[in-house]
């Protein structure tokens, strides 16, 4: 036990105590939570510093306004309703269209008006929501991702987290919804996590429920090796989050609108341990080495180009 | 982040509760295990006498707390008596007195006193007087030549001391000893005569009155003894059991030659003692003993509250223990539960069903609810109706296994309706999130986690040693404080952790 233990700690992996001990409770300031934790005030913040963001159709606050729910989505053809204080991807529908009064979900099921109602007034209800208070619903724009990730993903959205640190990107991967995840890119609900090489882009090994995979389960086509289009950008928006939001410790969910172009969907202030699995790949020495040689920190584009350049380097 | 703030308060926490514990065990002798008993003593002297109509005074010599023995708590019981205590040479008297009395009066003195059980030799002391004989003439020669007698059959002075009591106790006549005795002598009288002897060979002796510590009722006396100073210490000799040394079972009421009560104003005298071994907790004897030290840190102590403020805290103190173990479980180990605290509320709703059949019937209940929120799912009902709806089903399911349980003849059925019914429906409200977000297997596992602590805590928190650590020394919990608190900058890996990465480090 105290063999794999110090295995564990040489190869700077890192555990929730660590990250909560170290990183969060020392980096995150509290006060800046509620920006990251409400969906709403996240994307106002981005929208303020010019980071293109999902676009809002409307907010339902109130039990009442539950009523006008169907009439207020007849504009529209598809759509996301998430809760605005939700964790780990829970109370997300994605609505990809319409049949007759029905609306189909992501993974082809088809809702009725009232059990969406419903969906909505548990969101409204605190369901969803961290310590269960009250919250609202968000109905946006629904992400059609890049064609490029076509061949991998199955009934959802691939998204990108990046985990920025002090303003650096430190490591990233690839989230990739799976028939058994239901179109949901949460790893701890079947997604497969693929890490992505910072320098390059590329992805690395992927990661399956535990299992190391090469192949995604649903459309067999490789997700190894596999160049993320638009790196630069998607590095240097993750890194523009530091200064948005304050936050030392971040994780940022990216994702590639074939139309609009890297979208940022949310961010996380206590960002999951995962990521080490699916880059097979400890945190401690990149974010060590970051607090060894970055007290000084550059622009967004200085910090991209030293993550991009001496990260991958660190072990 | 500087974790030495957090050291030093956490030192201070630790020391302190540490320092408190020790000493309410080492000096205050509260017992660190439940149910000891300590070697008590119920020491009662009643004093009877006929007053005369004239002031009367009634001086008592009362024992005072020594090495040997200490006295936990004393009365004084008279009728409109004023009483007070003085302390001279030495010898602690009681003076009850009053303007004006007439007809019997009875006056009791009543003692608590503790045997201690100490190991430590007598307290040296020097510089003691040897009081002069004040033998002259014949007596001066008889005494002399008792002395010569008893020296030339002795090595040193603990024998010379044995060979003079054997001189005055032999039947044989003596004229040296009629001269000196007299008539009859009493015990008192032949332990003034060794003193005496024993002040011509410049050997520093004094007589002592007490009590033998034995079961005596009505009939107990006061014993007279010897002590002589040897080597810079006080050695007891019992003249009639020739015992010496540190006579630990003789309790010191005075020294020197008086009488045990002195009256004034009365007549028909008439002293009576009990003695009684009382099987007195220790935590009591401590307790008082606290009392009687420090007034004021007993009267803020939790044994000082009404009996049944003192069970509920005798619950409520365990809580600590469990949620520290829930801290070891949740950050060391990583079990995962249904709420941060609500194992140990679980835990605590075991005291009243006691282990397995509160698992049983918790279960029981969980799964039954669950089948119902599942229905109710169905019905589409608001967030706090269908909370409600849960909790009134979960009432019923509760009754109904009460009635099941009696008609069964199985009492625990009974107790569930103790059970706290609002921590049964947030874990069928928790647990049904868990089960439709993540799936059954992670509600069953986070299930099991949280009944398997609940366990744990509940068997930790009912040992009856716990219970007893936290209620008569609760400044463990600071002890228990600062370990939480530095368990709370621990950043090591969790165990299940290891497993959960141990494949990053297998090739």
């Amino acid at each position: 036990m105290f063999g794999l233990t110090k295995k564990l700690s040489m190869a700077g992996i890192m555990g929730i105590n660590k990250r909560n001990c170290d990183y969060t409770l020392v980096y995150n300031p509290r006060k800046y939570y509620p920006l990251v934790d409400d969906k709403l005030r996240t994307k106002q913040l981005a929208i303020d510093a010019g980071i293109a963001v999902p676009e809002l159709y409307g907010v339902i606050e109130i039990e009442h306004q539950i009523r006008e729910l169907p009439e207020f989505l007849n504009k529209y053809s598809d759509f996301v309703l998430k809760p605005a204080q939700g964790t780990g991807g829970e109370g997300i529908e994605i609505i990809v269209g319409k049949v007759k009064s029905l609306y189909r979900k992501s993974n082809g099921h088809l809702v009725t008006e009232e059990q969406l109602q419903h969906h909505v007034s548990n969101i409204l209800n605190g369901l969803f929501s961290l310590g269960g208070h009250e919250d609202k619903a968000i109905i946006e724009y629904r992400v059609k991702f890049d064609p490029v990730f076509d061949a991998i993903s199955y009934q959802g959205v691939p998204d990108i987290r990046i985990i920025v640190f002090m303003g650096f990107p430190v490591m990233a991967m690839l989230r990739l919804p799976t028939h058994m995840s239901s179109g949901k890119a949460n790893l701890h609900k079947g997604a497969i996590g693929v890490g992505i090489d910072i320098a390059t882009g590329r992805t690395l090994n992927a990661v399956w429920k535990n299992d190391l995979i090469n192949e995604h389960p649903d459309t067999r086509n490789p997700v190894t090796d596999f160049e993320i289009p638009k790196w630069d950008e998607l590095l240097m928006i993750a890194a523009k989050c530091y200064e948005l939001t304050g936050l030392g410790y971040l994780g940022v969910d990216i994702v590639l609108d074939r139309v609009k172009g890297p979208l940022v969907l949310e961010m996380n202030a206590r960002p999951g341990l995962s990521i080490q699995i699916a880059n097979h790949m400890g945190l401690l020495h990149r974010l060590e080495f970051i607090q060894a040689n970055a007290i000084r920190l550059g622009s967004v584009f200085d910090r991209v180009a030293c993550s991009r350049k001496m990260l991958t380097r660190v072990y | 982040m500087n974790n030495r703030h957090l050291y030093i308060l956490c030192a201070i926490l630790f020391f302190a509760g540490l320092g408190l514990f020790i000493y309410k065990v080492a000096y205050l002798g509260f017992p660190l295990l439940p149910g000891q008993k300590t070697d008590v003593w119920e020491v009662e002297v009643k004093i009877n006498f006929n007053a005369t109509g004239r002031p009367v005074k009634a001086l008592l010599y009362v024992p005072r707390t020594s090495t040997d023995f200490s006295i936990i708590n004393e009365n004084f019981i008279s009728k409109g008596y004023g009483i007070s205590i003085s302390t001279v040479d030495g010898n602690r008297q009681v003076a009850w007195s009053i303007r004006n009395a007439r007809g019997q009066q009875t006056l009791y003195y009543r003692a608590m006193i503790e045997k201690m059980v100490t190991s430590e030799p007598p307290a040296t002391s020097r510089n003691v007087k040897v009081v002069p004989s004040e033998y002259e003439g014949a007596d001066l020669e008889a005494a002399t030549a008792i002395l010569l007698e008893a020296k030339q059959k002795s090595a040193d002075k603990i024998t010379l001391v044995m060979q003079l009591i054997d001189i005055i106790e032999s039947p044989a006549n003596n004229d040296n000893l009629s001269l000196l005795l007299g008539e009859n002598p009493s015990q008192q009288r032949k332990i003034e005569t060794i003193i005496r002897i024993l002040s011509l060979d410049e050997t520093p002796a004094r007589l002592m009155h007490g009590l033998h510590m034995t079961e005596q009722i009505g009939k107990a006396s006061p014993t007279s003894w010897l002590e002589v100073h040897l080597d810079e210490k006080w050695v007891g000799v019992d003249p009639v059991t020739r015992q010496t040394g540190k006579l630990s079972d003789y309790l010191v009421l005075w020294k020197g030659i008086d009488r045990m009560v002195n009256l004034t104003g009365g007549e028909n005298l008439n002293v009576a003692i009990n003695i009684k071994q009382s099987d007195l907790e220790s935590i009591t004897a401590a307790s008082t003993r606290e009392k009687s030290i420090y007034p004021d840190f007993w009267r803020h102590s939790l044994l000082n509250l009404p009996l049944d403020t003192q069970r509920v805290y005798s619950i409520l103190l365990t809580v600590p223990v469990g949620v520290f173990l829930l801290v070891l479980l949740r950050n060391i180990i990583g079990v995962k539960t249904f709420g941060t605290f609500m194992p140990i509320l679980i835990a605590m709703s075991f005291r009243e069903t006691q282990l397995i059949s509160g698992l049983i019937l918790f279960t029981i209940l969980i799964s039954l609810g669950l089948a119902i929120r599942f229905y109710l799912e169905k019905l589409k009902l608001l967030l706090v109706p269908r909370l409600a709806s849960v909790l009134i089903i979960v009432i019923l399911l509760m009754l109904f296994m009460s009635i099941l349980g009696h008609n069964l003849g199985i009492e625990s059925g009974l107790s569930v309706a103790l059970f706290p019914m609002v921590i049964i429906t947030m874990t069928i409200e928790r647990m049904s999130i868990v089960w439709e977000e993540r799936g059954p297997s992670e509600a069953i596992k986070q299930g099991i986690g949280s009944l398997a602590t609940a366990a744990i805590a509940f068997l930790i928190m009912s040992l009856g040693h716990v219970e007893h650590l936290v209620t008569v020394f609760p400044e463990v919990l600071f002890i228990l404080l600062s370990l939480t608190m530095l368990l709370g900058r621990y950043s090591g890996y969790r165990l299940l952790e290891l497993h959960r990465f141990r494949a990053l480090v297998s090739k």
